[in-house]
């Protein structure tokens, strides 16, 4: 799992970013709060300073990052609650998933094979809207189990399914940039 | 005239209210620029002819004279294999990714990291011929402005690699210039665009240059530019516009082999007809080959069109690419802004303006814009106050990945992610009593290494024999705001570490940079001597100002006896700088820099909290 070498003694990413530890969260505000600590602590504030501010700038910079990129995509921030809450999402161990969702992958995969193959534009950014939809819906599951109901191990099955779901986006997204060359 | 003294105590006037000089230089394929923030504005500085353009081009004599820029020009047709145009093509490649482009009338020698040259003054390799490029921009810098230069932004195309980023940090190593930052071209202009008309929203950079191509999609907010996705293509610029006419010329002359001084001629030939089609339907003109005969050039719009749509087409694909990456559409951009002699071309214009669905800006000077964007830049890392204040968040072009079993790459930083940027993942051993394992570095969005840019490979020694798949090895890549990367490796059971800055495959070690610099000095070790005493003391100079500063902010965070300390190391540094010994003030520098490591953690953590104003500060415990 990616994990960034953070300077000793952080608490978190929601509280270095200033932001209620909750799925549901102001987006807006996020951004604000992270440029305005990336204001004081990017590599660029300290090109004139001594060695030991570069490099605390650096650690900090690379951590302010590291908290935005994870909060600001919703499964990312999803996987990041459930550990600081203590539930791994083992989705490299767990591959136990409802056989509906199972089926449904498959065709998933087969209508994005077909569409890559006939190097069909169109029926790519269907699916691409259509996977879009699947998981807005998925995504609203998900804030309700983490925030409303706080049923952490069901929320921990869903991010496994999102993972799915996440990988296949990606998978669009390179058939799509595979018409370009 | 009487010499003024200042009151005791009090900030000399010079500290306060001289400029630091900085520039931004915009090393090009075809030409290079330097520019600087003076207090009448941003300008681009101009050689004693008043010419800003410097051509990118460097001559080899026999006697080891070296010239640059207009004068070797002119001898690119009379002696090519020694006159280097275009060498930016050639940073940080094999001999093998350049083969692919075709007739070069270069003697190319495979080397280890990067191809080089057979001239008449020996091999040199792309980094020295761009070293003296930024020197004579230096030089001229230091003329105009009357002053030692402290420090450049020196920019580079958005999708170069690691290897072909540090090579361009080595040959400003070797001109003897301190690199403040690299910065990326699209993200170089966006600062001259945005802050020239206050802009808000997101924006699009085409950038075509000399030989490479960038695209940028930046949102600008509040005087942060963010770059939200980049792509492009690093060997298609200008120059294949001008070899499309070249090869038509050759065809509609009959040429099969051309020397290598009428494959000049020609080419210049094919330049002139491409930049005259910018404003002419049709051109027609003579040229003479070096047998005397004529060759004729004749041309016109539609046939150069015909001609270069290919690459036309070739420069929007990057563009669907990045918008995609971006998850944006092109009803989402609000501007676009051309970049690059090439974009002058008409077809260049329209191809864009169509994609877009708007006319495209080209109010700055499109040769200009990034030297410009760069200097403010630089001016702005320099620590010199302009009452503007603005930040850049940049990411990295291609994803970084490691090789697995099997030959795959798996990636651990994205392409595209800001930066800086540092990511670890761990990996096991794949046979019982395994104890060592190679790391192989690639960079590139392919699934196959073989299909990626391999930037180092280095081997972990010493992991303790235990059964397949118990080791734990943890492997952290940092990539700077340079966007340059530094990976390291550990395996955490037995503690055991190897860390590499990348370098190794594709650019110069540290060693062989020294030894480049110690060449260059060969007969003369005293300029050697002043030149470390001279950077140490530039050295010594900053972090003096910097510690000063930074006390005079922040004193009240050091109880008496850590002041007292302080203030002994920069009386030191200072008596050190007043003395000969480059080591002496070597080692006064890093003294200080070690007494201030806590009061700089202190700041940082004072400038954390005023950022997390509110209850939860006491909960961050830092």
């Amino acid at each position: 799992m990616n994990q960034v070498m953070s300077p000793a003694g952080v608490g978190n990413h929601f509280e270095l970013l200033q932001m209620p530890v909750c799925f549901r969260l102001d987006l807006a505000e996020l951004d604000r709060h992270y440029l305005e600590m990336q204001t004081r602590v990017h590599p660029d504030r300290s090109a004139n300073l001594s060695d030991a501010e570069r490099r605390l700038h650096l650690q900090w910079a690379t951590l302010t990052n590291e908290a935005y990129q994870t909060l600001k995509q919703p499964l990312a921030r999803a996987r990041y609650l459930l550990k600081i809450r203590g539930v791994d999402t083992q989705e490299e161990d767990n591959t136990a998933m409802p056989t509906e969702f199972l089926l449904e992958q498959i065709d998933w995969r087969e209508e994005l094979q077909t569409a890559a193959g006939d190097r069909d534009a169109c029926a790519l950014g269907r699916l691409v809207t259509r996977l879009k939809v699947e998981r807005n819906t998925l995504f609203e599951t998900l804030a309700t189990l983490l925030d409303d109901d706080h049923k952490l191990p069901a929320a921990a099955a869903l991010v496994r399914q999102l993972a799915f779901l996440d990988k296949l986006g990606r998978d669009l997204n390179d058939a799509l940039a595979a018409l370009e060359d | 005239m009487l010499l003024q003294i200042s009151e005791p105590g009090a900030p000399s006037p010079s500290q306060q209210t001289v400029r630091r000089l900085a520039i931004g230089i915009d090393l090009g394929t075809t030409n290079s620029l330097v520019a600087t923030v003076e207090d009448s504005g941003t300008t681009v500085l101009a050689d004693a002819k008043g010419r800003s353009l410097l051509p990118s081009v460097v001559r080899y004599h026999k006697d080891g004279e070296i010239e640059v820029g207009h004068g070797a020009k002119l001898y690119q047709s009379e002696d090519p294999a020694n006159t280097f145009v275009s060498v930016k093509r050639y940073m940080g490649r094999g001999l093998s990714d350049v083969a692919a482009r075709g007739e070069v009338p270069y003697r190319l020698v495979d080397m280890p990291g990067m191809v080089q040259f057979e001239t008449v003054a020996g091999l040199i390799s792309p980094v020295q011929v761009s070293a003296e490029i930024l020197k004579a921009l230096r030089e001229r810098a230091e003329q105009a402005l009357g002053g030692e230069i402290v420090g450049a932004v020196i920019t580079v195309p958005a999708y170069f690699d690691d290897a072909q980023r540090q090579a361009t940090k080595d040959a400003a190593a070797l001109a003897g210039l301190e690199v403040f930052r690299l910065l990326n071209e699209p993200t170089a202009a966006a600062v001259a665009y945005g802050l020239d008309q206050a802009a808000e929203g997101t924006y699009a950079v085409y950038d075509l240059g000399g030989g490479t191509f960038d695209i940028s999609i930046l949102k600008l907010t509040r005087g942060v530019f963010e770059v939200l996705a980049t792509n492009g293509d690093p060997a298609l610029g200008g120059d294949d516009f001008d070899h499309a006419v070249y090869d038509w010329l050759c065809e509609r002359n009959g040429y099969t082999a051309l020397s290598a001084i009428d494959t000049r001629r020609l080419l210049s030939a094919a330049r002139e007809a491409k930049e005259l089609l910018s404003k002419l339907e049709e051109v027609d003109f003579h040229t003479e080959m070096s047998d005397g005969s004529i060759a004729n050039i004749a041309i016109d719009r539609t046939t150069f069109t015909r001609l270069t749509e290919g690459l036309v087409k070739r420069t929007l694909s990057p563009v669907r690419k990045a918008l995609r990456d971006a998850d944006l559409t092109v009803e989402d951009v609000k501007g676009v802004v051309l970049v690059g002699g090439a974009t002058r071309m008409p077809i260049i214009q329209a191809a864009v303006a169509e994609l877009f669905g708007q006319t495209p800006l080209t109010d700055l000077d499109p040769d200009k814009v990034v030297a410009l964007g760069a200097a403010m830049q630089a001016n702005l890392l320099a620590g010199n106050k302009t009452g503007d204040d603005w930040l850049l968040l940049d990411v990295i072009p291609l994803s970084l990945g490691i090789e697995t079993l099997g030959g795959l790459s798996e990636k651990i930083v994205p392409r595209n992610a800001t930066i800086p940027v540092a990511r670890a993942q761990e990996f096991t051993t794949w046979k019982d009593g395994q104890t060592a394992m190679t790391i192989h570095v690639v960079q590139g969005e392919r699934e196959l290494v073989s299909e990626c840019r391999s930037l180092a490979r280095f081997e972990l020694h010493g992991i303790p024999p235990m059964v397949a798949g118990m080791a734990r090895v943890r492997v952290t890549y940092q990539v700077d705001a340079d966007g340059l990367l530094s990976v390291s490796a550990a395996e955490q059971i037995s503690g055991v570490e190897a860390r590499v800055e990348v370098k190794p495959s594709y650019g110069l070690s540290d060693g062989e940079v020294a030894r480049m610099i110690e060449d260059s000095y060969a007969h003369a070790k005293d300029d050697l001597e002043a030149r470390r005493l001279h950077e140490q003391r530039a050295e010594a100079v900053r972090l003096l100002e910097a510690t000063e500063a930074a006390l005079a902010e922040d004193a009240n965070l050091l109880d008496a006896d850590e002041q007292a300390s302080i203030f002994e190391g920069l009386r030191t540094l200072r008596a050190a700088t007043e003395g000969t010994d480059w080591l002496a003030i070597k080692g006064a520098a890093d003294a200080l820099n070690e007494l201030s490591t806590e009061f700089a953690a202190r700041r940082m953590d004072l400038s954390i909290r005023t950022a997390l104003t509110g209850q939860r500060v006491d909960a961050l415990s830092i």
